[in-house]
Order: structure tokens, then sequence, then C-alpha cells
């Protein structure tokens, strides 16, 4: 088993040990595993109910497990929203653009976490400081290469590649330890679904950890480092897209094929 | 042609001080009496109630809410003010203060029902707008306090510029305007405000407490309606149980006469302010035209169809 010794020498950001979440009847996480090491893209894939967005909803504290413990760089954590997740520093962003579509790109980057005016007048009446959210916007967009004209336009005036762009923008300004992304490409046309994997790239470039949720095959494919398939609310395997094929890839996640079945270096 | 309507069109008010020119531009040509600084001021005083009121529409309507209580909220909380001096005797200021907080009270349960049970705002502010009408028909037994101290009139007293004659509470009402228009562009709360009108579940994923942000704005709604109320003191000079009758759709009318949302998250308060004297110079202009008072209601009540039509009609657009 040299995977092993392999994982072990790269540090684990996020660690998922035997989740389980259930609904009345329903299991949706059977003790399912996962670890997102430093530095890499890991996509997760699975079909519908196989737990896939349980397990999200847990990494990024929208839903509490039942069972099963969660570590972040090795400490264990315990998430009860979603803003105790992003106070530790994993940032989430949605498919549906969960952006304010009147407000200006400045004030959607900045929204629930605006930098207050210094003095009274911050401490008093929590006033904006325009100037400083305006040049940091610039500054996060610029980090990210994302070209938009004016950070005072509306959200609204963007196309949906434009606002997916805000919303990564946003949380690889703020995650310090783990960017998850939940089907961030599914709204969007072929073009602009291009343009937000190469913004997924950049935030993994600039050292933080991805954990990409798609159902889109060739965008996992393209940009993953490493493949979680999620089968049955567990982990069926980690693969490596390099060493594995699409086709075999699907049959693993439906269950006509056993991950056993797959060559050793298709594992991850 | 069309791109300079549509540039002005995206300029928020703008549609609202075109409205105001058209009508005063009709007005003065109908009665030569109504282009005076005289008649202006006394626009003004008229305006002055329920453009205070309309602020704290203003602020519910942000949040993508609706308030129908305020007007039955305005007439409650000027009975308390007057008849706690009145009958008790009680300080005029002490007075005034259980005035504006049984008003913010009202905001604040109207609030309550709102965030914690999740009722609709419409089906909320329309009970407890009965229940404020029945309360102040009890306690006042329907009839006007007219025993009103000095401290409850001063909004009321005026001062000269020029030939004009401006009141204290006109300057109130500019003021208010004013901050709370620099509070919802330049304070973290004020885009909050925008930012649950907008989308309340974008708003609770980036960290915003949105049910707290409601029920602030509810409140505060309601410390307006209470001011209002001190101004309707002030400018009739006594308490008076049926009033804010018209002031309920006269508050919604103003709002959105001034560029502001019905769908919530879009708008600018000092719009509001021009809605308000738009709907006061209609009611101004067809008094100096000898119209009924009877049309004049005809006519708010067109033209808050009007205006909802237009903001359906841009929504859809854009």
């Amino acid at each position: 088993m040299n995977n092993s010794t392999q994982q072990s020498q790269v540090p684990l950001v996020l660690q998922a040990k035997g989740l389980i979440k259930r609904y009345g009847h329903v299991t949706a996480l059977d003790g399912v595993d996962l670890e997102l090491r430093q530095g890499e893209i890991l996509a997760v894939i699975g079909d519908n109910g196989a737990g896939k967005s349980s397990l999200i909803k847990a990494l990024s504290g929208a839903i509490v497990p039942d069972e099963g413990e969660i570590l972040l760089d090795g400490k264990p954590v315990h998430f009860k929203s979603p803003i105790d997740a992003r106070k530790q520093g994993i940032e989430t962003v949605y498919q549906d653009l969960a952006v304010a579509p009147s407000m200006t790109i400045a004030e959607n980057l900045f929204l629930g976490r605006e930098i207050l005016k210094p003095g009274i007048l911050g401490t008093l009446f929590r006033a904006l400081d325009k100037k400083k959210m305006l040049e940091d916007a610039i500054a996060h967009m610029q980090d990210l290469k994302i070209g938009i004209r004016s950070m005072k336009q509306p959200v609204e005036t963007l196309s949906g590649g434009q606002r997916q762009g805000v919303a990564v923008a946003r949380s690889a300004a703020f995650a310090r330890h783990v960017v998850i992304m939940d089907e961030p490409t599914a709204a969007l046309g072929v073009k602009e679904g291009n343009m937000v994997l190469e913004l997924i790239r950049r935030v993994r470039d600039k050292g933080l950890p991805v954990i990409l949720i798609s159902h889109n095959m060739p965008h996992v494919f393209e940009i993953a480092d490493r493949i979680h398939i999620q089968r049955l609310g567990r982990r069926a395997a980690v693969v490596n897209p390099k060493n594995i094929g699409m086709s075999d890839a699907v049959a693993v996640m439906t269950g006509a094929m056993k991950p056993e079945e797959l060559g050793s270096e298709a594992h991850a | 042609m069309k791109k300079i309507f549509h540039q002005i069109a995206t300029i928020p008010a703008a549609g609202a001080f075109l409205a105001l020119a058209i009508a005063c531009l009709f007005f003065s040509m109908q009665s030569d009496r109504f282009l005076s600084g005289q008649n202006f001021s006394l626009i003004l005083q008229q305006v002055m109630v329920v453009g205070v009121m309309a602020i704290g529409q203003t602020l519910i309507i942000l949040t993508a809410g609706i308030d129908l209580s305020c007007g039955m909220v305005m007439a409650l909380s000027s009975i308390i003010m007057t008849k706690f001096f009145d009958a008790y005797g009680l300080n005029p200021y002490l007075s005034i203060l259980c005035g504006l907080a049984v008003a913010m009270l009202f905001g604040w349960f109207n609030g309550m029902l709102v965030t914690r049970i999740k009722l609709p705002p419409f089906i909320v502010t329309l009970g407890t707008m009965n229940i404020a009408f029945a309360i102040t028909q009890v306690y006042s037994g329907a009839q006007t306090v007219t025993n009103v101290p000095a401290a409850l009139t001063f909004f009321g007293n005026t001062f000269h510029i020029g030939g004009t004659t401006l009141s204290y509470g006109t300057l109130l009402l500019v003021a208010l305007y004013v901050f709370v228009w620099w509070f919802l562009r330049d304070t973290a709360p004020g885009r909050h405000v925008y930012a649950v009108g907008n989308s309340p579940e974008a708003a609770r994923l980036t960290g915003i407490p949105t049910d707290r942000v409601l029920l602030w704005v509810y409140t505060i709604a309601g410390l307006f309606y209470g001011i209002a109320a001190l101004l309707s003191v002030a400018r009739t000079g006594v308490g008076d149980p049926q009033a804010g009758q018209t002031d309920n759709l006269d508050s919604i009318t103003a709002v959105v006469l001034g560029g502001t949302s019905l769908f919530g998250g879009r708008g600018v308060v000092l719009g509001t302010l021009i809605g308000a004297v738009i709907v006061g110079v209609f009611r101004n202009g067809l008094t100096l035209m000898g119209v009924a008072s009877v049309y004049q209601i005809l006519v708010t009540g067109i033209l808050v169809i009007l205006a909802v039509a237009t903001d359906q009609m841009s929504r859809k657009r854009g």
C-alpha cells in the first residue's frame, strides 16, 4: 500500500470521519469519510441521493451530522451553522448565485463583513469605509484576474459567469482554509463555465484547497486533482482523473462497477 | 432618444421628479394661486405627517414587506401623547415618550409576528391595523383630546424665510429624510436592509442576521409613526382618534411613486419624500381647482395603481 504512505506525507486540511446523517428512515450519510489535502482540487461526484449534498452541507455547517467527526488542520470542529464554518475559514460558493442583485460588486464582496470607518461614525452608526472597500474589492478581483470595469455597478448588470466570479472572489478573499464550491458552473453556459473553472484553478494556485461538487464530468476531469466518488451515503473510492476514464468513474458512481475492479493506478 | 429615456429611467427617483414637475406645471396652469411660496409651505405642512410615516413605510417596503397599520398606529400614538397629559397630568415630555414607545411596541409586535411566526407582513399589519384602531376608539371614547400642552405643538410653530412661512415640523421632516438617506446608503445596517429585501437567503448565507434586521426595521418604522403622531398633534392642535385613516394608502403611494419597488431591495428614501410631495400637490391642486375631496381620493387610488404598474413593468423588462 504505497498509497497510504504517500497520503501521510501531504498534510490534510479537512478531514471527515464516519459522518452519519439520518432524516427519519432515510439515511443520507452512512459513515462517510473525506480527506482534503493541502493545495488540491478535490471533486466530489455522485448520483442523485448518494449523499453528496448532505456531505457538503455537513462540511459547510448547513447541517449538523448525527455522528462522526470533522477535523480542520487536525483539530476537531463542530459547526452549528454556515456562519460557524465561515468563522473557521471555510467559505462556500453556492450554485444558485447567492448574491444581492441590486447591490454593487464591491458591496456584494463585503456583504455581512463590511469594513467600517474608524472613530465614532464606525462604532456608533457602523458607517462604511466605502473607499477602503472599493480599493480592496479591486485588489481581490485583480488577484483572480477577473476583469470588470467598475466595482460600483450593480451585480444584476453582470452576466451569470461574472456574477459567479463575484461569488468566487468573495469566498477566496475571506477563506483561510477551504473553499467549497457547490455546482458553481451548473447555471452557466459553456464559455462562462470555462471561465469559472479557470477561476477555481487560480483559487487553488493561491494555496487554498478547493472541494468542488459537480455533475459535469468533463469539468470534473478537466480540473480535479483527485475525485471522491460518493455512493449510497459512503465514499466508494477516491480516484486519480489522470489514470481513469470518465466512463469507469461513472460506472463506479452508479454501481455498475465495483471499486475493486478498477486498476490500482486508478486509485488516489 | 430611447437611450436617453432609458438612462433617465435608471436614475432612482427620476421618474418621481418628472411626475412632480408635470403635476406642478398642470396645476399652475389651472390656478394662479398654486405657484406661490405660501401655497408651497401649506403643501409641506400637509405633507409633513404622511411624509414622516412614509419613511417607516419605505424601510419596510425595502425589505419586501408592507405596513397597513401605520395610520392607525399613528392615531393611537397621538391619543396616548395627548391623553396621558390630559387625563393623568403626566409631564408632557413623558407623554410624548409614552406615545413613541407605544408606536414602537406596535412595530416590534409586527416584526415579531413576521420573523418568529413567519406570517406575511400584509396579514400581520392588516390585523394590527384593526387592533390599533379599536384600542384608539375604546381608549379615547372616540372623543377628540383638545387639552394639548405647548410641548406637543412645538413642531407646528412657524418661522419666516423671505416671504415663506415654514414650520419646525417641516425642518424635522427634511432632517429625518436626510439622516435616513445617509444611513441607508453609508452604513452596514442600512445596506443590510437592502440585502434582506434583495434576497433573504443570500443575505442569510453571507452571515447577515436577517430576522434581527427585520425586527429592527419594523420597530424603527414604529418610531417614525410615533414621530408622525407628534407632528399630527402639532399641526392640528388636538389628539384626533379619527386621524390617519387615509394615511396607510397615502404612505404606500408616496413610497411607490418615489420609485421604491414593492418587491424589495430597490429604492431611495429621498424618492419617497418626492412621492409624498406629489400626493400633497395633487390634494392641494385639486382643492384649489375646487374638486371635491371624494374625487381626490379617487385620484390617489389611480396614482397608486399607476405607480405600482410602472414598477411591475420595469421589473419584467429588467
